[in-house]
């Protein structure tokens, strides 16, 4: 007795084809399915407050540092406390329904409970200040926050994605004094200007694996 | 014993043929003695025995590889100096037993030697389940269990590419392909035999499982035409990997410049070692495998004698390979590597190092004699020495080089932990519960095979026939 009836020799092509489709299916998968490309980009959570950088550093055009304070001298670029919102709400929009949680913040201070939005893995060291006093530009990594009514990933943050800019920053250095302008345009192919600013700076960004995996 | 029909095979007669199997000689007894231990209600006794030890220790092996992944790799004894321990020494061990199994069904199939064919599907079996053991201990080393497809070249977001000047890298390609074509030679083999358990089958359940694994196998001329084309093309496939694979093992030490490991002797001396060793395992399992299943006549003495001259010549190549390290550690002149052998024959662990020449080099000395060549319990006790001796030659290399190299100050002493050894000890559970598994279910001896050296498979003058003897 066969188990296999005749027709099962016209499965036969099928099966290696089947086969190889499985193989380039698994490797299509790890490299573009489990990318952070694909899997985080375009993460935007909703805030407890729905605070719009579209409005307050595009509109009114706040510079990044005057919430984000500490980006310029620490790892971290500092979620504003609740304090610096009170700076002007104290007196603008007091009543305001939507800032509910920042005024109860303000009385029991207890922190108002942001959501993460670019969150690295534990196991790598990034600094701030590193990238922001050599002209890396805030657009580069956060995208036109400006434009953002609810901010969101615009970039992959994968591991690969910090080396191709270690491996090539000229293209996204600038002046520093120009590192939070959100519609700077060079007037020179920026990566000549990025050069320059790598030779005055003398920046080689490392790429060996305890530059960032600490 | 005495009155042993090998005793036919006429050596002042060139041109007789072996007697290579015992007992009734005609094609359907052969049949009938290999299905009949997968188609007994029942397995004898001493399997139940047998396998309710032997899972007991795989389950103790799964319970120790949890332990071990959700608490990191500190479990085991490895630290500085030593990084690598008892999980490299029985990855070697395990990679090590697995070439007898290839060498005696490609490289023996290529030389003609026809008495392979009773023993070769058993051997092949081995050599999967003791790759599976040696696969284990790499994968679960990295300690990140999960992270272990890092080791192939799979395009990811990291832009992480394996290290191509790796010799670690070149073991990962060596043992996966020795794995996937001694898997796909194995089963090969098998297929016109499970078409045979197929065919006798007398439940729907078995008609189907073997159906199944049979291909729909009908014993047509074009099949065996196929087949025999297949199996030649696939020996050949299989022949430089005996000789590759265990190269390439050697290479994770040799490209290193850890004295002891760095000597260009490691390839050969590895080899010549894996094939020591793999055939002692043989021995060790088939001695009492033939008993358990009443396959004496179809193993007979021969065949166990025949590769106990095989474990004779490789014994005396290793002693010769551990002479010649001495030798050059000498005559090199480099008071490092003269240090290293000085301190791994009288250093903090001589006792392995000599425990290790015994089993090696003395014990398998005895096989010379054929008295005890084809005595069984000699045999099986040499086999069991040759076991020994090659964990503790693995053992002996590893770790006498790592706790004593160039720095002094950072010399250290190896002690494994209880889950070093209960690991080792459940590998050995996990390679035996799958031999008996097999014994059970799977036809121990190539039938189809053994059926090409019976007198009725050459009328003209065939195997150990009288005719033969004096034909030509």
């Amino acid at each position: 007795m066969n188990f296999f009836p005749k027709w099962c020799n016209g499965l036969r092509t099928l099966a290696g084809a089947g086969a190889a489709a499985a193989g380039l299916y698994v490797v299509a998968l790890v490299a573009y399915g489990a990318s952070p490309k694909t899997l985080n980009v375009g993460f935007a959570p909703e805030q407890p407050v729905p605070f719009s950088h579209a409005m307050h550093a595009g509109e009114l055009g706040l510079d990044c540092r005057y919430c984000h304070t500490t980006v310029e001298h620490g790892a971290r670029a500092a979620i504003p406390p609740t304090e610096t919102c009170m700076n002007c709400h104290t007196r603008i929009r007091p009543q305001s329904e939507l800032l509910a949680p920042v005024f109860a913040s303000w009385s029991d201070g207890a922190s108002v409970r942001w959501k993460r939005v670019h969150d690295l893995p534990d196991y790598v060291y990034f600094d701030h200040s590193a990238h922001v006093t050599r002209g890396v530009a805030c657009i580069s990594c956060h995208g036109r926050v400006d434009t953002m009514e609810r901010v969101r990933q615009e970039q992959p943050l994968s591991m690969g994605w910090c080396l191709d800019c270690h491996r090539n920053p000229t293209p996204n250095l600038r002046p520093p004094e120009f590192v939070t302008a959100m519609e700077w345009t060079p007037d020179r192919p920026a990566a000549e200007i990025g050069a320059e600013i790598a030779q005055a700076k003398n920046i080689q960004p490392s790429t060996d694996c305890s530059t960032c995996h600490r | 014993m005495t009155a042993n029909p090998t005793s036919a095979l006429h050596l002042d007669e060139p041109y007789a043929r072996p007697i290579l199997i015992d007992g009734d000689r005609d094609l359907a007894s052969v049949t009938r003695r290999v299905c009949g231990v997968v188609e007994a209600p029942k397995p004898p006794r001493a399997w139940y025995i047998a396998i309710t030890i032997t899972s007991a220790m795989t389950v103790m092996l799964f319970a120790m590889v949890a332990y071990l992944i959700v608490t990191g790799v500190g479990v085991w004894g490895n630290n500085s100096p030593a990084f690598w321990g008892w999980d490299i020494v029985n990855f070697v061990f395990w990679v090590g037993i697995a070439h007898a199994g290839t060498l005696i069904s490609a490289i023996l199939f290529l030389l003609r030697q026809k008495w392979r064919t009773s023993i070769n599907r058993a051997a092949e079996a081995m050599t999967l389940f003791a790759v599976c053991c040696a696969g284990l201990y790499p994968s679960i080393h990295v300690g990140r269990v999960w992270l272990a497809y890092w080791l192939f070249p799979v395009p990811n977001q990291m832009q992480m590419w394996p290290n191509f000047r790796s010799p670690l890298l070149w073991d990962v390609f060596a043992v996966s392909t020795y794995a996937i074509v001694s898997l796909l030679f194995w089963y090969m083999g098998l297929v016109p035999d499970l078409a045979t358990l197929r065919d006798r089958a007398t439940t729907k359940l078995r008609k189907g499982l073997y159906g199944f694994f049979a291909l729909g196998w009908c014993g047509s001329a074009r099949h065996w035409q196929r087949y025999e084309r297949a199996y030649l093309i696939l020996a050949a496939l299989a022949t430089p990997l005996v000789l590759s694979v265990h190269s390439v093992v050697s290479f994770d030490f040799a490209v290193s410049q850890v004295p002891g490991w760095h000597t260009t002797i490691f390839p050969p001396y590895f080899v010549a070692g894996a094939i020591f060793s793999g055939f002692g395992m043989v021995v060790t399992t088939m001695v009492p495998a033939r008993e358990l299943f009443g396959l004496k006549e179809l193993v007979t003495l021969k065949h166990l004698e025949n590769m106990n001259k095989v474990i004779l010549a490789t014994g005396s190549m290793v002693g010769l390979a551990y002479a010649t390290e001495f030798f050059i550690a000498w005559y090199g002149g480099n008071p490092y590597e003269r240090f290293v052998f000085l301190n791994r024959a009288l250093g903090p662990y001589w006792w392995a190092y000599w425990l290790m020449v015994f089993c090696n080099v003395v014990a398998p000395q005895f096989l010379w004699f054929k008295k005890i060549r084809t005595s069984l319990w000699t045999m099986f006790v040499i086999s069991i020495f040759v076991n020994i001796g090659m964990w503790l030659e693995r053992f002996v290399i590893v770790v006498t080089s790592l706790t004593r190299d160039y720095l002094p100050t950072s010399w250290g002493y190896f002690k494994p932990t209880a889950v070093d050894v209960c690991t080792f000890a459940g590998t050995f559970g996990l390679f035996l519960t799958l031999f008996l598994l097999f014994c059970r279910f799977l036809p121990m001896v190539a039938i189809a095979e053994v059926k090409t050296v019976l007198p009725a498979a050459h009328p003209h003058g065939g195997h150990g026939s009288k005719e033969g003897a004096h034909h030509g």
